[in-house]
């Protein structure tokens, strides 16, 4: 990262430890939105950093946009900001205008499929999305519909348009709400034809990058509780970090991290993280897996006090189960790699790893 | 958390024309059947596969041209070593030497030592093995008791190395050897010699492995004269030339492509309609091998720039070789046939071949339980 990005990155995360404290998270446990947070990360620019400078936006590269959204996982930061920030950028890709407030994203799981119909003067919505991140609380939803013929809309929803929802939350606590779009009916500025790399498969991959970058920071948090815990607690004597059990846990947890982080950054090379759905596949496959197995490690060195809410380490596990399933499973996204090796044959599978260029792993 | 450093590298334009070169070489090597890619791997030696790589230029590349070598860099050096491994490149005969003798001695070699030896590697003449493991000394390697001591214009040799692959048909091993008794530090007093195996006093006894191959063999020094030219580094140094050597050995794609392969039978024999679970396993493995491939690369990238990433090194081997022997645990699941030694069917010879060396991908380098110590120490648990 150049210099500037550097100061850019620090700067967030001096925000994010100022703001975010066991207060906070507990109070979005309990479902309050936390405004003053999020005020915060408005007054530092944040939610618009992808959105390029020319469209209003701060304009910060892919790998700088990751780091931002790696260090706000980190704190368990408890908003829809990376949401915003690819909302932000897809709609004024899309020709739309910078969208104010939070921005969040449907459909999010693969089997929802909202569709447009259009009418007089615009269109009208339908279908259901679940597990919408903050869907009741955000102002704006950008939601990805297709038309009868399969074509791809951007649509800006607003929450003042829809029926009451179903507030629903993940296993961290957080909003994934039940959104009801039947009926919604949208004027002609606020429903765009998607660019046209959506077309391909809506918003899975944008979303999966997103949550791939997060499940990076939530790594590197949890591994930073266990490795200060390992070297503090004592028993039998001495600090459980010296026995060789705990030890060889750890450096197997270190090398998931460190091969979830290696498919991740390949997600630096593509100018909205989510472009190139292959990389996308492998990183939300292999961060999944790591995401489950660091959890795991850094549970067992915490023993019982890593159960308890008096540690803060749930904050951040919890969020790792929640993100790994969000946008795809692993399964979801190996079962489309999958398919496309077999596909191109035995003897294509090597060249298609070394030479891969433009390639899809869209169905 | 003190993270591992494994930085993004996109490989050089010269690095994919090499790629183009290499496999020219390969398609050609395969086409006039020269060798059976579903039976052989890196660790296949056949010199005459190795004489007719070195012709083509690829083995020493990044060694200087008067020692033989073509001056080329890691990352295309890199790049000719995995299309190496997925072409199931019979490359054993010259692998160690281009790996890792050859680099240690164009580093801490004498110029005696370059001269001689150098470019008879690079000319593929030349083979080496791995003195390291004793009897009584394995991944405590620290504990060698093969003992060189001084005398006029060399040292002499006496001990036993143990597990040296291909002893009987290299012609040199990079010997670890204590040269002075152990004292409080016991990493002091090691010193590296290149000995030639047909120098007198040498003595090779083969060990089969479980596949009935035979590789490991047992070795024995007897008063053995190793001139003084013949020592890497200066007297002491050992250790810390062995821990060099083994940033280069462990970091490489063959620590994660043993058993690619079979990867491609099974992709072979499960064809362009895989069921869901076929799919998911595929494409499961592809995203470990994807990142492992980054990982490797990235370290490529920081020896480039002469750098000697130990614990990345390790980190690399640790997680390339579980995923290394956990392919055929799961691919024998994926589809119902039985792994044959001598069937016609590909995929099921390659199943044989895998799971009968699938033990060794975690035992030769250094073993997990090693590997797992340094990563720790670097994590700052040790």
């Amino acid at each position: 990262m150049e210099d500037m990005s550097v100061i850019v990155v620090e700067q967030a995360d001096r925000l994010f430890q100022q703001h975010v404290n066991k207060n906070i998270l507990a109070d979005a446990d309990d479902g309050k939105w936390a405004a003053s947070l999020w005020a915060a990360l408005e007054d530092a620019g944040l939610p618009l950093a992808l959105v390029p400078e020319a469209a209003g936006g701060v304009g910060l590269a892919a790998s700088v946009v990751a780091s931002l959204i790696r260090r706000a996982a980190f704190y368990s930061v408890p908003l829809p900001l990376a949401e915003t920030m690819i909302a932000s950028r897809l709609w004024v890709d899309a020709g739309g205008d910078v969208l104010d407030g939070a921005v969040t994203l449907a459909p999010v799981n693969p089997q929802d499929r909202l569709t447009v119909v259009e009418n007089g003067s615009g269109v009208t919505l339908s279908g259901t999305a679940h597990h919408v991140p903050w869907g009741v609380q955000a102002p704006t939803t950008l939601v990805f519909a297709r038309d009868a013929s399969g074509k791809g809309f951007l649509c800006r929803v607003l929450s003042a348009q829809l029926r009451p929802n179903k507030p629903r939350r993940n296993v961290a606590y957080e909003p994934r709400d039940e959104m009801h779009f039947d009926g919604v009916q949208l004027h002609a500025g606020d429903v765009r034809p998607a660019p046209d790399d959506l077309n391909k498969d809506g918003l899975m991959a944008f979303g999966a990058a997103i949550r791939v970058q997060q499940m990076i920071g939530g790594m590197e948090r949890c591994l930073d509780y266990a490795l200060t815990y390992a070297n503090e607690r004592i028993q039998f004597g001495r600090p459980i970090g010296k026995f060789q059990a705990i030890q060889h846990m750890l450096a197997v947890a270190a090398g998931h991290f460190a091969a979830a982080s290696a498919t991740a950054d390949a997600l630096f090379e593509s100018e909205r993280l989510g472009d190139d759905d292959f990389a996308v596949a492998i990183a939300k496959s292999r961060c999944g897996e790591a995401a489950g197995q660091v959890a795991a490690v850094c549970h067992q060195v915490h023993g019982a006090m890593g159960f308890t809410q008096e540690h803060p380490l749930h904050f951040s596990t919890r969020r790792l189960w929640a993100w790994r399933d969000e946008w795809g499973a692993e399964s979801y996204w190996q079962e489309r790699v999958g398919r496309k090796i077999c596909a191109s044959g035995g003897e294509g599978l090597w060249p298609l790893l070394a030479d891969r260029k433009d390639s899809t792993v869209a169905a | 958390m003190r993270a591992f450093r494994f930085e993004s590298l996109t490989l050089p334009p010269n690095a994919e024309m090499m790629r183009k070169k290499v496999r020219a070489f390969l398609d050609d090597e395969r086409a006039h059947g020269r060798y059976a890619a579903h039976r052989t791997s890196w660790a296949t030696f056949d010199p005459e596969f190795s004489r007719r790589a070195a012709t083509a230029g690829f083995i020493g590349m990044t060694w200087p041209r008067q020692y033989g070598g073509g001056e080329y860099s890691n990352l295309e050096r890199f790049v000719v070593t995995e299309e190496m491994l997925a072409a199931g490149a019979p490359g054993g005969a010259h692998w160690i030497a281009d790996r890792q003798s050859g680099p240690q001695i164009l580093r801490h070699g004498s110029e005696r030592a370059r001269e001689l030896i150098l470019p008879r590697i690079a000319a593929g003449e030349c083979y080496f093995g791995i003195g390291m493991s004793e009897p009584d000394s394995g991944s405590d390697l620290a504990a060698v008791r093969t003992k060189a001591e001084k005398c006029e214009n060399g040292w002499v040799v006496n001990g036993a190395k143990i597990w040296t692959s291909n002893a009987h048909r290299v012609h040199y091993l990079i010997v670890l050897a204590r040269t002075e008794p152990p004292g409080q530090d016991r990493h002091a007093g090691l010193s590296q010699f290149i000995v030639d195996t047909a120098s007198k006093g040498v003595e090779i006894r083969p060990i089969l492995n479980l596949a009935g191959g035979h590789e490991f063999n047992e070795v024995f020094f007897r008063n053995c004269f190793v001139p003084e030219d013949m020592m890497i580094g200066k007297p002491g140094e050992g250790w810390t030339r062995v821990t060099g050597e083994l940033a280069f050995e462990r970091a490489g794609p063959d620590r994660f492509m043993s058993d690619i392969r079979l990867l491609v039978e099974l992709v072979k024999k499960v064809g362009c309609a895989p069921s869901e679970r076929q799919a998911i396993e595929i494409g499961r493995f592809v995203a470990h091998f994807a990142a492992l491939r980054r990982m490797s690369s990235s370290i490529a990238g920081l020896l480039e720039r002469g750098e000697s990433p130990i614990t990345e090194a390790a980190l690399v081997k640790d997680v390339g070789t579980a995923f290394e022997r956990e392919i055929p645990e799961i691919v024998r699941k994926l589809l119902p046939v039985e792994a044959s030694l001598d069937d016609d069917d590909e995929y099921s010879q390659a199943l044989a071949h895998v799971l009968l060396h699938a033990p060794s991908f975690t035992i030769r380098g250094g073993t997990p339980e090693i590997l797992r110590g340094m990563i720790a120490r670097g994590l700052g648990l040790r």
